[in-house]
């Protein structure tokens, strides 16, 4: 028994991090009807950012701050940059997300270029062998801190959509663009906010995940694609859906790979969704898209 | 009066070759309440996206000018910003927001002391929507959601408040009701331009109207004379005979005399 609550603890410490990823997957999807295949490398791009300020001996608070703010800016650009004039020329839904794919490819190879390819370490003011010992449970205290900032993260995101002027306007535009559009609500502003606050989300899981990566070009690949994942199980339109789903795979990838073999890690998390999906194709917590004509 | 909104020959078009309107030309005065009745597919609907701004790179050619203004092919938001209000076919509304959510969208950008003073009109012209102020918005009737999306309008306080087939889908006696509260906003001073199918109920609130048929405005006059004109009793208003039937329609092309 202590083993399992072992593998639910570490498990929720990992989907934590795919939450936020899904988090900020979801909020696009469902702002804009667009799958986010650059949100990984935004991320990795952020990370990165926080990694080069920390070598100019910033104060950890500092470079992380800056690291979130980078990549907020930088899905915001993409969103007034390369988005909009794209929706200008009726550009396809196909069409917007093959434009996020192109972005991502370009990071790569700036990330590579400027952070170079070999893997390093990113230092962190939380150790990931320094732990505690909670009855049977020992936990590190990355770990702890990882799921804390999760937690604290989706309930300020929360806090920000459900009770805030701001929150209303997002929830408005993403349900019904053309009337949040002529209630004069500033959807454009409401949407690239979205982005923004999409690739915080992820840049955050970045920072949280780097240091028991280690760190490379590629270190958010396995991560991103468990945040789709998390996405998908949870219903892609639902914010709630996001973070169960995240939770959910982490956990199960946990105790997949304590109970049966690590080998199964990622096979036996992929087959819950897959059963997921068959029971109800529209997610956990989705709701289909009232698409009206 | 002065002219409120003015038209001046626009041609709006669907895929750059479908031309839902021809030419078309209207005035709408202010304080008045002016009605648009057409038949289905007439271009009822384009021609109220083409004024909010809706419809893309549209009106293609002609003017609209809104109190002195040209607000053709301006941003959808800006010309709500400007003070036309929209109320779509569909209601518009956030249908997964609650009542009250919907209602404080309407205030948006709104920081005047009159807010309460609307919100009190408001909830005078339908009480119902109190009490169902923390349900969602789906969840309602039809009649209770055509009432929010008014509300909501009025909210905003419009210059011009246009509406898409107010009475669409509504039971007659749901759809009186939100006849009645139309007659109560323009009493109370709001400019309102309306189109409908339903033209028995329209003339029977508007001071001026304008049959429209495949995107052109083909009789225009005020509501007495329109109630008046035969072709119009004929077709619109169901006076005298089977004129609903399709059959009907036939004779009408056949003689009608515009
Ligand atoms: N989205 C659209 N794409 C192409 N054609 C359209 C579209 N919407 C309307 N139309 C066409 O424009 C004409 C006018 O339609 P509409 O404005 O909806 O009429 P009404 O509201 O009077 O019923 C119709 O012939 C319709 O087929
Ligand atoms: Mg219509």
């Amino acid at each position: 028994m202590a083993n399992f609550w072992q593998y639910v603890i570490s498990g929720l410490a990992t989907g934590a991090t795919y939450a936020l990823v899904a988090l900020g997957l979801a909020l696009i999807y469902r702002s804009s009807r667009i799958l986010h295949f650059a949100h990984g490398d935004i991320t990795t791009a952020g990370t990165f950012v926080a990694f080069t300020l920390l070598g100019l001996k910033l104060h950890y608070m500092v470079a992380f701050f800056l690291a979130l703010l980078f990549g907020a800016v930088l899905a915001m650009s993409f969103y007034f940059c390369v988005l909009i004039p794209a929706q200008r020329r009726e550009a396809s839904q196909l069409g917007q997300i093959i434009l996020t794919l192109g972005l991502g490819l370009i990071l790569q190879g700036l990330v590579a270029y400027f952070g170079g390819t070999e893997t390093q370490s990113f230092p962190f003011p939380l150790s990931d062998f320094k732990t505690y010992q909670i009855g049977e449970v020992v936990i590190s205290q990355l770990s702890l801190g990882t799921f804390g900032i999760g937690v604290l993260a989706c309930l300020l995101f929360y806090l920000l959509v459900q009770k805030t002027r701001i929150g209303l306007a997002m929830r408005a535009t993403s349900e019904n663009l053309p009337a949040a559009q002529t209630m004069g609500i500033p959807t454009r502003q409401i949407l690239a906010l979205s982005w923004g606050l999409a690739a915080l989300l992820g840049v955050l899981a970045g920072i949280f995940l780097a240091p028991a990566l280690l760190l490379d070009p590629f270190f958010m690949l396995e991560p991103f694609l468990k945040g789709f994942a998390a996405a998908i199980l949870g219903g892609l339109n639902s914010l709630p859906g996001a973070i169960v789903g995240g939770l959910i795979l982490g956990v199960a990838e946990s105790l997949a790979g304590g109970y049966v073999s690590i080998a199964f890690k990622n096979t036996f998390a992929f087959l819950i969704i897959i059963l997921v999906l068959l029971v109800r194709p529209e997610g956990l917590l989705g709701k289909e898209f009232k698409e009206r004509v | 009066m002065e002219t409120l909104l003015k038209i001046a020959n626009i041609e709006t078009l669907y895929y750059d070759r479908i031309y839902a309107l021809h030419g078309l030309s209207l005035e709408v005065k202010a304080g008045e309440i002016f009605a648009v009745l057409g038949p289905n597919g007439a271009g009822k609907t384009t021609l109220l996206k083409t004024i909010a701004g809706l419809l893309k790179d549209q009106p293609k050619k002609g003017a609209i000018h809104f109190m002195g203004k040209r607000i053709h092919r301006l941003a959808p938001e800006r010309v709500a910003r400007l003070g036309i209000v929209y109320v779509p076919e569909d209601r518009g509304l956030f249908r997964e927001l609650s009542v009250k959510e919907n209602l404080d969208l309407g205030c948006w950008g709104r920081s005047d002391s009159g807010i309460t003073d609307d919100v009190e009109f408001i909830y005078q012209l339908f009480p119902i929507l109190k009490n169902r102020a923390y349900q969602q918005a789906e969840t309602l009737s039809g009649g209770e959601q055509q009432m929010l999306a008014m509300a909501r309008a009025m909210l905003r306080r419009p210059k011009l408040l246009m509406l898409d087939e107010p009475s669409l889908g509504l039971a007659p006696r749901v759809g009186r009701e939100v006849y009645e509260a139309l007659s109560k906003i323009s009493q109370a001073g709001t400019t309102i331009l309306l189109v409908e199918q339903n033209a028995k109920m329209a003339l029977r609130i508007a001071n001026f109207g304008y049959i429209m048929e495949s995107g052109r405005i083909v009789l225009e006059g005020t509501a007495q004379e329109l109630q008046e004109n035969q072709d119009v009793q004929e077709l619109y208003l169901g006076v005298g005979g089977d004129t609903v039937s399709p059959k009907g329609w036939r004779l009408y092309k056949k003689r009608r005399t515009w």
